[in-house]
C-alpha cells in the first residue's frame, strides 16, 4: 500500500451530483439491507446480503466484484427484474416492493438498461426496436417518430433506421441498446456488461457515449464491468461486492489508489504495471558495493509529479501515470546511486531493492 | 382418361385443398394460443397455471398418439353433431384440424421456447406487459420456426386428407381408392400421385422461402 495522507477533497460522487440536481433531482437508489438467496433446486444459493448503499442522482456508479459476486442480483433489483429476498430497494425514495404489474411497468420506463449480448429484437429494424418502448407505452406516432430519431441522432445511428439488427456490428448493436433505453427518457440507465463483448477502441466510443448521456441529461448511471479501466475511466463512485456483500466503497480515485479488501486488490493488480523484466531478475535485497538502488516513488491522489524531484545522477526506468478523477496516481522507479537517501524524494519514496550498476 | 375423368380430378383437386386449408385454418387460430398458452403457463412462465398447463399438456399428448384412422372414427360422433354429416368436405374438416392443432401447437411450442430469454427481459425491462411480451417478442422472434412448423402441419395434412377421402369425405384420396384402387386403373392412381406430389413441393416450397426471407433479415 502506498499510504498517503488522506487529503481532504469533495468527494467526486458529491460533486457529479450537486452539478446533475441543478437540473433534475430524480435518479436517486437506495439499499436498505438488501439481501437475495436463489432457491433452486441444486439448493439455496445466497447472491446478497446486508448491502446497504445510497446512488445519488446523476452520478455514474459502477459494481465490480468477482465472478458470481452479485454483481448482476444487486443491479436487476433496481428495475425488479430480480426480487429481493430480504430488505428494500428504494428508488427516489419510494419503496418498490409493493408496486403491481401496472406499478412495475410505470418504474421500469423511468429506468433504461443495457445489455451485455444486446438484446435487440432480431424481426424488427433498428427504428422499430427503438420505437417499441413508445408504442407500448401508447405515445402518439408523430411525437414518437421524432424522438426514435432525437435518441438515433444522440447515439450517432442516423441512416439506420431500417436496417435489421443482424446487419450491425456490436458497437452498433449497442448504440440501438442505449437508444432503446433512453427513448422513455428514464432517469436511471442501468448497464450490464454493457462492453464486454465489444473490442477496446468500440469499448471506449461506448463509454464516450455514456459519459456523454450522463452529462447532457444528468441521468444516473449504474454499470457492472469486469474491466477496471471502464470504471477508471467513467465512473464517480465504486462498490466493490465479495460473496453478495460491500467489501468497499467510495470514490473511485479512493479505492483505487488505496484499496483496502484483498478483493480490490485482486481486481485492481492488473492495472499497475510490474517491474520490467531484466530490472526484477536482477533485484537483491542486499547491497553490493557499486550498486544502484531502485527506487519506487508512487503517487496517489496528488497533482501530477513535479520532475524537479529528480536530482541529477538519478535514471527514470519506469514510469505510469494515470488521472484519475483529477489525481494523479501510479508511480515512478529510478535507479539512485549508493547513499542516495529515498527521503529526499518524497516521505513516500520506498527502497525496492539494488541492482548491479554493470550497465 | 376420360374428360369426365378429368372434370372429377379438377374438382377432388379443389376439395382436398378447401380441405386442407380450413383444416389448416383453424388449426393455426387454435395452435397459436395453446401453443403460446403452454409455453407461458408453465413453471417460470409469465402466466403461471401449472395445474392447467399439465391437464392442456396431457391432452395434446393424447391427441398426437393417436394415429389419424383411429381418431378419424373416433369422431365421427362430434363430427355429425357440428355438421350435421360424416361424409364430404366439411365433415373431413372437423378430425383434420382436431388431429393437426396438437401437432401444430407441439411444434409452435418449440419454436416459442427457443426465444432467447435475454429478449424477454429486455422487453420487461422497457415496461413491456406479458400481453406485449407475447405480441412483440414471442410471436415475431418465433415466426420463422412457427411458419417452418405450419409447412410440416400442412404437408402431413394433406396426406391424412388422402386418408379421410377413403372413409367418404371427398377429395383425391376418394378418387384414387374409388377409381384407381377399386376399378385398377392405374392412370388415375398416377395422376393423384403426381397432383400429390406437385401440391406437397408447392407448400414446401413456398414455406421454405417465406422462412428464408424472414431469416435473411
Ligand atoms: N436464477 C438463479 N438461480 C440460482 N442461482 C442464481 C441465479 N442467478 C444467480 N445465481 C447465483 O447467485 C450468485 C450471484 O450471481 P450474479 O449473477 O449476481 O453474479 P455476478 O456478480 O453478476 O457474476 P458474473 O460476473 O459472473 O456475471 C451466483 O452464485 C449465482 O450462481
Ligand atoms: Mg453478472
Amino acid at each position: 500500500m502506498t499510504g498517503a495522507a488522506v487529503i481532504p477533497l469533495p468527494q467526486a460522487g458529491a460533486q457529479a451530483a450537486s452539478a446533475a440536481q441543478a437540473h433534475r433531482i430524480a435518479g436517486s437508489v437506495q439499499f436498505q439491507g438488501l439481501g437475495k438467496t436463489y432457491t433452486s433446486s441444486a439448493g439455496e444459493v445466497q447472491a446478497l446480503q446486508d448491502i446497504d448503499l445510497e446512488i445519488q442522482p446523476g452520478e455514474i456508479f459502477g459494481i465490480i466484484g468477482r465472478s458470481g459476486a452479485g454483481k448482476s442480483s444487486l443491479l436487476r433489483s433496481i428495475n425488479r427484474l430480480e426480487q429481493p429476498t430480504e430488505g428494500r430497494v428504494l428508488v427516489d425514495g419510494e419503496d418498490i416492493a409493493g408496486l403491481g404489474e401496472a406499478g412495475l411497468i410505470r418504474l421500469r420506463r423511468r429506468i433504461g438498461m443495457i445489455f451485455q449480448h444486446f438484446n435487440l429484437l432480431s424481426a424488427k429494424t433498428v427504428r422499430e426496436n427503438v420505437a417499441l418502448p413508445l408504442r407500448i407505452a401508447g405515445v402518439q406516432q408523430a411525437e414518437a417518430a421524432a424522438r426514435v430519431a432525437e435518441v438515433l441522432r444522440l447515439v450517432g445511428l442516423e441512416g439506420k433506421e431500417d436496417t435489421y439488427p443482424s446487419r450491425l456490428s456490436g458497437g452498433q448493436k449497442q448504440r440501438v441498446g442505449i437508444a432503446r433505453a433512453l427513448v422513455m427518457r428514464p432517469e436511471i440507465l442501468l448497464c450490464d456488461e454493457a462492453t464486454s463483448a465489444l473490442d477496446p477502441e468500440t469499448t471506449l466510443s461506448i463509454l464516450r457515449l455514456l459519459r456523454d448521456i450522463n452529462r447532457r441529461l444528468g441521468l444516473t448511471v449504474v454499470l457492472i464491468t469486469h474491466e477496471m479501466s471502464v470504471i477508471r475511466e467513467i465512473c464517480h463512485r465504486v462498490v466493490v461486492l465479495e460473496r453478495g456483500r460491500v467489501a468497499e466503497m467510495g470514490p473511485v480515485w479512493q479505492v483505487f489508489t488505496r484499496p483496502q479488501h484483498a478483493a480490490t486488490q485482486a481486481l485492481l493488480a492488473p492495472l499497475t504495471r510490474a517491474l520490467p523484466e531484466d530490472l526484477s531478475a536482477r533485484l537483491h535485497d542486499r547491497a553490493e558495493p557499486g550498486d544502484l538502488q531502485v527506487i519506487e516513488l508512487p503517487f496517489a491522489g496528488e497533482a501530477a509529479p513535479d520532475l524537479a524531484v529528480l536530482a541529477p545522477g538519478l535514471r527514470l526506468v519506469q514510469a505510469q501515470v494515470d488521472p484519475i478523477q483529477g489525481h494523479a496516481v501510479g508511480r515512478l522507479v529510478v535507479l539512485a546511486p549508493q547513499g542516495f537517501d529515498p527521503a529526499t524524494l518524497s516521505a513516500k519514496a520506498r527502497r525496492l531493492g539494488h541492482v548491479a550498476a554493470n550497465d | 382418361m376420360s374428360p369426365q375423368m378429368i372434370d372429377r380430378l379438377i374438382a377432388a383437386f379443389f376439395d382436398t385443398v378447401l380441405m386442407v386449408s380450413a383444416s389448416a385454418g383453424i388449426a393455426v387460430l387454435a395452435g397459436i394460443p395453446l401453443a403460446v398458452f403452454l409455453v407461458t403457463s408453465g413453471p417460470g412462465g409469465f402466466f403461471p397455471a401449472p395445474r392447467l398447463n399439465r391437464v392442456l399438456g396431457a391432452i395434446v399428448n393424447g391427441f398426437r398418439a393417436v394415429p389419424f384412422i383411429v381418431l378419424l372414427v373416433a369422431l365421427i360422433p362430434l363430427t355429425r353433431l357440428i355438421t350435421g354429416t360424416t361424409i364430404g368436405v366439411w365433415a373431413a374438416v372437423v378430425p383434420l384440424s382436431i388431429s393437426a392443432t396438437p401437432f401444430f401447437a407441439r411444434i409452435a411450442e418449440v419454436s416459442l421456447r427457443e426465444v432467447d430469454p435475454g429478449l424477454v427481459e429486455a422487453a420487461q425491462s422497457i415496461g413491456a406487459s406479458r400481453w406485449n411480451i407475447v405480441r412483440h417478442v414471442l410471436l415475431p422472434e418465433a415466426l420463422p420456426g412457427i411458419i417452418g412448423g405450419f409447412t410440416i402441419t400442412v404437408v402431413s395434412m394433406i396426406g391424412a386428407s388422402a386418408m379421410a377421402g377413403a372413409v367418404g369425405a371427398g377429395g383425391l384420396g376418394d378418387v384414387a381408392i374409388r377409381y384407381g384402387y377399386q376399378r385398377f386403373d392405374t392412370t388415375v392412381m398416377v395422376a393423384v400421385i403426381v397432383i400429390l406430389v406437385a401440391l406437397v413441393s408447392l407448400v414446401q416450397g413456398a414455406g421454405d422461402t417465406v422462412v428464408r426471407r424472414l431469416r435473411a433479415r
